[in-house]
């Protein structure tokens, strides 16, 4: 059965398969129970092996643990994905033009269409960038914006990253293993091909360059082997064939960037940080951060490197301003949004705070700030208790907070021992800008929530991931 | 290729190496245990011999009273305290592994992460407190040994012959002269002439340990047709090219690692003419002129030399 109403995007429960899940349905229903046990079995050692592991904060036995991984994958229409695709360019197009403008001419503040306070005094606004262009005027060229589904032509984006987001590892290694696992299945799909996002990414940083004509040398900045998503670094560097450096690896002369190699000093055009800003310069953010580079934020205001994604890129994906996009879109480009929002009530508003407080029984309370599922609460799972806390931590700092109705995430069939069962899903589709124009790469990475009836997806969380097809739609028949 | 990765590559396969040797030692020091008692002096003198070889032997003794075959077992496999146990070269050689994951192949990567996942393994089935039972044991030293032939091997098959395998081999070589050298400095007295004794030797069985602890013992015999003569196993172990782990073939490793890593990068340095002067002297060297001017201090002199040649190599490649 469907869990609690939720639209199931294979139609469990609904009498018959949707057309794009006929053959997964099918082979739900004709592989024998051990089959599917021993495919999981392989999935997890396949990715126990390579190494795919997740640090997960504050659980220190588990330094290094395995993201669950569903082998159930999970089926996007062509038609369904050219729609989202049309609403992703258009939204990451709106984010960047917002960035340009909020530490350019500030159009969108003379206009009232966003307040003030909430950039001028977001911790994410980075007075540094005032009056700053980022080579080619890109801001985020990396974005990871969160779609939820809750029935069959409604579509949420429920978050943007546009920070350092990650998962897109998973979403090449998922496929990998899919395909190795379950030939046969994915023979009778037609499936869109993910593997040439590193190509993809690659020629969108290399267009980012601060000097374009020379062969630009390009590096992945990570925060080091003790990293939560170290895996995914040393696997994108791998496939990109770039650099995995760390802040001591590279060094600022004259504001120019140079990275510490056997020859001697190479010099750096465009960084691909997965650091995030507070960390990037201890002489400009944190003092005592043993990450960062000293001097590179000199080097980047020089315009002598490019930083993927630009310093600053923190105020477009906050939770407060997110409830703004829709309006944003409307502001740059003059067009009605294709993605919608979840309806968001602001708690800086007097009237949202108080239809919240008596309502937290049904909403989903998020930090403006807060990311990894961490500091939230969700209303009709917590005990009154939680609640309270909460309620409490509203009224002291209301701004903080915005509230969203629980909604009824679309599931998908997952592959358990006790038997396939649907799970709650949502997807991450990457999309990259760069001075030539907006790449994405078909599907993204779904992450399931594994504990039955549960909506946190976060890996942080025990949530785990599934393959995503973007499968062609057939002209009807059977294959 | 960033000076740290350098850094990285050359102690990851150190780190294998040095398993490996110590997995090697354990397995001749016991065997020298196994014959009847009149066989060896004493234990403890063996086990001694053993910590110095794998250069844990001061580490060991802080903190011990005396030295016996449990304790000194544990203290070069699974004890985290000593620097260069089993467990801690395969736990350094994967962190190591990790910081540089891009420079490795999958399959160098994935040899390096079994051999981690099967070290967590064995500890886990070790029970607190426990000493493992002596098959256990075996089956450890033997997956130790394993581990490292796989490493070794991935390398081999499909590492690019780029930088990145340069710096490997150096490190592969580099630490295997050390370990040859180390375990020829504690025998060394075996070897002398001097000890040449007609058939049925007690040390006889000493000699074979020394062969079987650098996987020679069948070689030494393909090598000379004869019998385990003292001055041969020096001979063996120092001067003859064909056998893997002596002095000189290893160095006929790192002067052709050195030279591509020159050819490659279009320059040479101080660590190109060092290990061409030490080579040269190699190859020069006969073993009745070592006798004559002292075995030990060859060794010892050796053993100096090398560590230079490695510090070398960090400052012309700037890991320091």
């Amino acid at each position: 059965m469907a869990a609690g109403g939720a639209f199931d995007e294979m139609g469990i429960g609904a009498g018959e398969a949707r057309p794009v899940y006929r053959h997964i349905a099918r082979w739900l229903e004709e592989t024998p129970a051990d089959i599917l046990a021993s495919r999981r079995a392989q999935a997890e050692y396949m990715f126990r092996r390579i190494g795919i592991t997740f640090g997960v904060y504050g659980d220190k036995d588990a330094a290094e643990r395995l993201i669950p991984f569903d082998i159930v994958p999970r089926v996007i229409s062509r038609a369904e994905w050219s729609f989202l695709e049309k609403g992703l360019v258009q939204r990451v197009t709106a984010l960047n033009l917002f960035l340009k403008d909020v530490y350019g001419p500030r159009a969108v503040l003379k206009e009232k269409i966003v307040p003030d306070e909430l950039i001028l005094r977001n911790p994410c606004y980075r007075p540094e960038m005032i009056g700053r262009r980022p080579p080619h005027d890109l801001w985020v060229l990396i974005a990871g914006i969160d779609i939820v589904r809750v029935g069959e032509r409604e579509f949420y984006v429920l978050e943007d990253n546009a920070r350092t987001p990650s998962g897109v590892s998973y979403m090449l290694e998922n496929r990998e293993v899919t395909m190795r696992l379950m030939p046969d299945l994915f023979a009778r799909h037609r499936v869109a091909p993910v593997d040439d996002y590193p190509d993809q990414l690659l020629a969108c940083l290399r267009s980012a360059t601060p000097r374009p004509g020379a062969e630009a040398t390009i590096v992945l900045l990570t925060p080091g082997a003790f990293n939560s998503a170290y895996y995914e670094h040393s696997f994108l560097a791998d496939k990109l064939g770039i650099e995995l450096v760390e802040g001591r690896d590279l060094f600022v002369d004259q504001d120019v960037v140079y990275m510490r190699t056997t020859l001697g000093p190479k010099r750096v055009d465009v960084i691909y940080r997965r650091v995030d800003d507070e960390f990037l310069d201890p002489l400009a953010f944190s003092p005592e951060s043993m990450l960062g580079v000293p001097g590179l934020l000199g080097a980047y205001l020089a315009g002598n490197v490019t930083l993927a994604n630009a310093i600053g890129t923190g105020v477009a994906d906050d939770k407060a301003i997110y409830s703004y996009v829709p309006d944003l879109v409307r502001f740059y480009l003059g067009e009605e949004p294709i993605l919608q929002n979840v309806p968001t009530y602001r708690c800086r508003e007097p009237d949202a705070l108080k239809f919240v407080l008596e309502r937290l029984d049904q909403l989903v309370v998020k930090e403006v700030n807060g990311s990894g599922g961490y500091g939230m609460l969700v209303g009709p799972h917590a005990t009154v208790a939680q609640r309270e806390l909460f309620a409490g931590k509203l009224k002291a700092d209301p701004a903080n907070y915005i509230a969203q109705p629980t909604l009824a995430l679309s599931t998908c069939p997952a592959s358990f021992e006790s038997g396939v069962s649907p799970r709650h899903v949502d997807l991450r589709p990457f999309v990259l800008t760069g001075a030539d124009g907006i790449r994405i790469v078909p599907g993204g990475l779904t992450r399931v929530a594994l504990t039955q009836g549960s909506l946190v997806v976060n890996s942080s969380q025990g949530g785990g991931t599934k393959d995503t097809w973007v499968v062609d739609d057939e002209p009807g028949g059977e294959s | 290729m960033l000076a740290r990765t350098a850094d990285n590559l050359f102690w990851l396969a150190r780190q294998m190496e040095r398993a490996d040797f110590t997995a090697r030692m354990i397995e001749a020091t016991l065997r020298l245990e196994y014959l009847p008692r009149s066989g060896v002096e004493d234990p403890a003198i063996e086990w001694e011999g053993t910590l110095n070889a794998v250069g844990a032997y001061d580490a060991y003794i802080e903190g011990r009273e005396h030295i016996d075959e449990a304790s000194a077992i544990d203290f070069l496999t699974f004890d985290r305290g000593n620097p260069s146990s089993i467990c801690n070269c395969l736990e350094n050689a994967r962190a190591n592994g990790r910081a540089v994951r891009t420079a490795l192949t999958v399959e160098t990567w994935t040899a390096i992460n079994d051999a981690w996942l099967e070290l967590k393994r064995f500890e886990a089935k070790r029970r607190p407190g426990k000493d493992l039972d002596r098959e256990a044991l075996t089956r450890f030293l033997d997956y130790v040994k394993k581990a490292s032939l796989d490493f070794d091997g991935s390398c081999y098959r499909t590492m690019l012959r780029n930088d990145a395998y340069w710096f490997n081999r150096l490190g592969v070589f580099v630490e295997r002269a050390d370990n040859t050298a180390r375990l020829l400095d504690v025998k060394y007295h075996l070897l002398l002439p001097s000890n040449e004794a007609v058939g049925g030797s007690l040390d006889y069985f000493q000699w074979v340990a020394i062969l079987r602890a650098v996987s020679a013992a069948t070689a030494y015999h393909w090598v000379y047709r004869d019998r385990v003569k003292p001055w041969l196993i020096a001979d063996l172990l120092i001067l003859k090219p064909a056998m893997p782990r002596s002095l000189i073939a290893c160095y006929v490793g790192i002067d052709s690692s050195l030279d591509s890593l020159a050819r490659e990068d279009g320059r040479s340095g101080l660590a190109q003419r060092k290990a061409r002067t030490t080579l040269a002297a190699l190859e020069r060297a006969g073993m009745d002129d070592i006798f004559q001017s002292g075995l030990h201090e060859f060794i010892t002199d050796f053993i100096e030399d090398n560590a230079r040649l490695a510090d070398t190599i960090s400052e012309q490649y700037l890991f320091v």
